[in-house]
């Protein structure tokens, strides 16, 4: 039996544990000043497919375009356990929208052989839609978003997804499928950075021309301006230790009758 | 009364002849003193080897079979003080069988190296317990605080996950032009290795600024990297990632590589170590000094517009001093002070108490504070506030943080936390 | 090109979600904008139509199995709807639902498809959106020009009052025919057990997050919600951890709650938290960061350590 083939599609987001700058036009965040690491929920999602892997046997392949520090996503990746590491190149350098993502990855996808496709269920910088769902939708297979656990059946897998308030559906979906990974079973494990380092020197890291060019942002939204919100309405911020902080609390919910002085 | 701790003495009462009774059928046996005592020699058995064998076969951890239970490493054991740890301990641990691998202990070392003084046998935790540490990584078996540090340094470079581009932010404040290699890229005598906390952390931030005006006006050429610092991960290695340390060697190797510099001068004892007695080991070789060593001799020459009427009391950074036996630079610095009037402590010197922020142990706190009665820091600070002392003096980047919160949990506000560059500052350019 | 306004249905346990009334109410004013009609889509439970007055048609499907959403059979029939009446623009919640049929749906009806929007209004004849990116660091103001939408817009912004309206929209099945031959199967839909807690109808409710740093602390909250007599709930990393079970968890894929009192402790303030609890009366918030998101949120604020705060009201609050 030839084991199944999951490919898990990651992208570099800004780190946002930094403030975002804006360049000078306005129009986009500074680039040459952010920091990218791997998107979080495309680490679940890796997680996820190496699980699978470990219990029912599989090929795990990882794929991303050419962004900034990309290469020390992909080699983590091998490091953790990912069997291919594929780098599309030449689809330009600026921000990728998700429609145009999903497009060059669908048609890449559609030269290879594949029984799921798991990737994050969004990324911090989704503004036209989230990966898994426009990607299902171009290649006309069954996704599923939002999914938080996943059991691999004989040409089908049966996918739990969190509806609101923590109520959960499971389907019964036939491979090939697209799936949007919130959690993982378990936390995303850890490379050895010494790991990390034999994968590339290895140099496991394959780079294949991109099915084409980024095209530019979706047709028909054009971006008027670009801003942090405004931190209207903030809380009026009680000052003093804790027992006065404590203090002024009892009396404000007192005050609205919510407790008896 | 000893300072802090819950551990209670052991108390100990040895009869001749003591009868006792059994609860269960109201018998009575005699039983002679010398029951319990161990005359001749036995053979343990029921306790499978393997553990040990797995330690002391890892490249570091051959040195844990040596051991002959002597025990004179527990009660110099800063961790044992406030907890249940020690060396021999954990060695114990090993003979009968447990998985260090999987056991908590393995992260409570801070790799201080008072045991390794005191060992007859050299059992060398120091290097132990880093190799025991990287087979734990290796499996992916680690506090989930320490993978959030070393996928941080990883990432940013920094154990701190800030922006790389900020590493030099600092200057600005320090008043004194500070020269920038990438911009800059003549030769110079110091090249001055900030690492992180004096990077990044705004107490030491402040450390920095004022080493730079004090380098300024005893007229030390130097520079530093700017962006192109990466930390030298000195502390990640002996908290297992030894593959980090090395990665991050080799962009250190290379950036220094493009400039020309007589020495490396750095604030952190860690990093320090790191260029004096790993990299050699690597082949990599670097005139280092510990910022102290660099000033000391230059103190003379300070003009001393103020001074600090002050009782001091000062701590050893054990990577300074019982690491790379420097006690003296510091000392003759805050010597050096007007006004400083210097009280030790009683555990100073080679037999200086840890911080506990060693060996990771910088990153450990909440992980192991189910295991211990308080932190290293806090017994630290009560020892310095029983001097009687104004100020506690350090002249490690982690210290500070360590301390000052350690005050303020302990009820010391009263005791100051500076960094000696801070002291000198203050009398050199009183504000 | 037509200018329908299509709302989709989000339901769960027979009950429509809030979301969806804002939604209507938000549809309800765009479609008379455009002169178009508002179109409920509702899938499973056709019984509820008779909650959608403020639509004028309901394009319904029966059948027990899709009310749990089935993502595959809810694509289907939405697809169908959008073409067969005149939409020009497609709203759902920023949920499973959302994130899930919203992109798809864009793909194959050819729309462009609109994230996390914070706001909608019509320009004339065209559609300005804001949206949020970057976790809602920033916000993007967008002006659509594209003929077809879907939008998929954050929860708990607008008032839903304006889409409870009484009505009697026009009822039309959708032909079942058109769910052919799927190619998945639902299963089942499971509620979490919530070990009888419901923090959607505790007055108060005392919130921990990521700052309570470990699972025996919540002892500390637990003494403070016990003082008040109310539930403890948390926001996600709580509940990921396990430290809480899931019926505690406040925020997008947990409850939506309006307490007259809401004391957050550690909670940063996530918009997917925030907006599962911004429209409480009464917010305090406890975190040491004071950049923190939530205090943009809260009522009162302050950045004491929530290890001290919380004995102390333990304290005052107790007998």
């Amino acid at each position: 039996m030839i084991a199944m083939r999951i490919v898990v599609p990651v992208k570099q987001v800004p780190d946002l544990v930094e403030e975002l700058e804006l360049n000078s036009e306005g129009s986009d965040i500074d680039r040459e000043f952010v920091k990218f690491v791997a998107n979080e929920w495309d680490e679940q999602a890796l997680e996820e497919a190496l699980l699978i892997k470990e219990a029912v046997g599989a090929q795990v392949s990882v794929v991303a375009f050419d962004e900034p520090d990309v290469d020390q996503t992909l080699y983590t990746a091998l490091a953790r356990g990912a069997d291919e590491a594929v780098k599309l190149t030449g689809a330009g350098d600026g921000w990728l929208s998700t429609a145009e993502r999903s497009r060059l990855l669908a048609q890449w996808l559609s030269g290879q052989s594949y029984d799921m496709v798991i990737t994050g269920v969004q990324a911090s910088d989704d503004l036209d839609g989230q990966l898994a769902g426009t990607l299902g939708g171009l290649l006309g297979v069954p996704h599923a978003s939002v999914v938080v656990g996943v059991e691999p059946g004989s040409g089908s897998v049966t996918v739990t997804q969190e509806l609101a308030g923590g109520t959960v559906v499971r389907t019964e979906i036939a491979t090939p499928c697209v799936l949007g990974m919130q959690t993982a079973r378990q936390a995303p494990r850890y490379a050895p950075i010494s790991r990390i380092r034999q994968a590339m020197s290895a140099g496991g890291l394959e780079s294949v021309e991109a099915p084409g060019e980024a095209t530019g942002p979706t047709d028909g939204i054009e971006l008027l301006r670009l801003y942090p919100p405004e931190k209207a309405g903030r809380a009026e911020m009680i000052s003093g230790d804790a027992p006065a902080v404590a203090e002024r609390i009892v009396e404000i919910l007192a005050s609205k009758g919510l407790v008896k002085l | 009364m000893p300072v802090g701790g819950r551990k209670q003495p052991p108390v100990a009462t040895e009869l001749e002849q003591a009868t006792v009774t059994s609860s269960l059928s109201g018998r009575e046996w005699e039983l002679p003193g010398m029951w319990n005592r161990m005359f001749e020699s036995r053979v343990l058995s029921g306790y499978t080897t393997s553990e040990l064998a797995r330690i002391s076969s890892l490249p570091g951890g051959e040195s844990i079979e040596w051991c002959y239970g002597c025990g004179k490493c527990v009660p110099v054991c800063p961790v044992d003080l406030v907890g249940e740890y020690g060396p021999r301990k954990l060695h114990r641990k090993a003979q009968t069988g447990v998985n260090l691998l999987g056991d908590a202990d393995l992260w409570m070392c801070t790799t201080c190296g008072n045991c390794l003084r005191v060992c007859p046998k050299e059992v060398d935790m120091i290097q132990i317990m880093p190799a025991a540490r990287e087979a734990a990584v290796t499996d992916g078996i680690m506090p989930p605080e320490l993978q959030d540090v070393f996928e941080k340094t990883f990432r940013q470079g920094n154990c701190l996950g800030e922006n790389p581009r900020r590493r030099h932010a600092w200057t600005k404040g320090a008043g004194v032009p500070v020269r920038v290699l990438a911009s800059d890229p003549r030769p110079v005598d110091v090249l001055f290795y900030v690492e992180d906390y004096w990077s990044y952390h705004p107490r030491g931030q402040q450390a920095a600024q004022a080493f730079a005006r004090i380098a300024d006006a005893l007229g030390v050429d130097w520079a530093i990297l700017g962006a192109e610092e990466k930390t030298l991960g000195d502390s990640q290695r002996t908290a297992g990632e030894k593959g980090l340390f090395e990665a991050l060697m080799e962009d250190v190797v290379a950036t220094l590589g493009k400039y020309s510099f007589n020495r490396i001068v750095t604030p952190d004892p860690h990093g320090f170590n790191a260029l004096r007695k790993v990299y050699p080991t690597y082949g990599h070789n670097f005139d280092v000094l510990h910022y102290t060593q660099l000033l000391a001799p230059l103190i003379d020459r300070a003009e001393w517009a103020g001074s600090v009427e002050a009782k001091v009391t000062f701590h050893d950074p054990c990577y300074l001093g019982r690491h790379n036996g420097e006690y003296d630079a510091p000392r003759r610095l805050l010597a050096a002070i007007p006004g400083v009037e210097l009280v030790e402590m009683s555990r100073c010197r080679e037999n200086g108490y840890c911080c506990g922020g060693g060996g990771g142990g910088m990153w450990l706190d909440g992980f192991n504070s189910d295991r211990v009665t308080e932190r290293l820091s806090e017994r630290r600070v009560k020892e310095a506030a029983e001097t009687g002392a104004d100020i506690l003096a350090v002249c490690c980047p982690y210290e500070v943080s360590r301390f000052e919160d350690a005050a303020k949990s302990t009820g010391n506000e009263h005791l100051k936390v500076l960094d000696i560059v801070e002291l000198v500052d203050a009398a050199m350019f009183p504000r | 090109m037509g200018n329908d306004v299509v709302v989709v249905v989000e339901h769960d346990g027979g009950v429509v979600s809030d979301t969806t009334f804002e939604l209507l109410g938000k549809g309800r004013e765009l479609a008379d904008a455009w002169g178009g009609r508002l179109v409920a889509a509702l899938f499973g439970e056709p019984e509820l139509a008779g909650e959608l007055g403020a639509a004028d048609v309901v394009r319904f499907a029966a059948g027990a199995e899709l009310g749990g959403y089935c993502p595959e059979a809810w694509e289907a029939l939405l697809l169908n709807v959008v073409e067969s009446v005149g939409a020009r623009l497609v709203l759902i919640g920023t949920s499973t639902v959302g994130m899930d049929l919203g992109s798809s749906l864009a793909a194959r009806w050819h729309a462009a498809p609109l994230s996390y929007v914070v706001a909608l209004r019509a320009d004339g004849d065209q559609l300005l959106a804001t949206s949020q990116i970057y976790a809602g660091k920033l916000l993007a103001d967008l002006r659509v020009t594209a003929p077809r939408v879907v939008v998929t817009h954050i929860g708990g912004l607008l008032p839903s009052d304006a889409g409870r309206r009484a009505g009697s929209p026009a009822r039309e099945e959708i032909d079942p025919g058109v769910l052919g031959s799927l190619k998945s199967a639902f299963k089942e839909r499971r509620v979490p057990d919530g070990g009888g807690v419901d923090i959607t109808a505790a007055p108060m409710l005392v919130s921990v997050g990521r700052g309570i740093a470990g699972q025996d602390n919540l002892e500390l909250a637990q003494e403070v919600a016990d003082a008040l007599g109310v539930p403890l709930s948390a926001s996600r990393p709580v509940i990921d951890q396990g430290w809480l079970p899931k019926p505690h968890q406040v925020g997008k894929s947990g409850k939506k709650v309006k307490p007259k009192a809401y004391l957050a402790f550690g909670i940063s303030g996530a918009p997917e938290h925030l907006e599962g609890m911004r429209n409480s009366e009464l917010i305090i918030a406890c975190n040491t960061d004071p950049s923190a998101p939530i205090f943009d949120v809260a009522h009162y604020g302050t950045t004491v350590d929530l290890f001290d705060l919380l004995p102390e009201l333990a304290e005052r609050l107790g007998d």
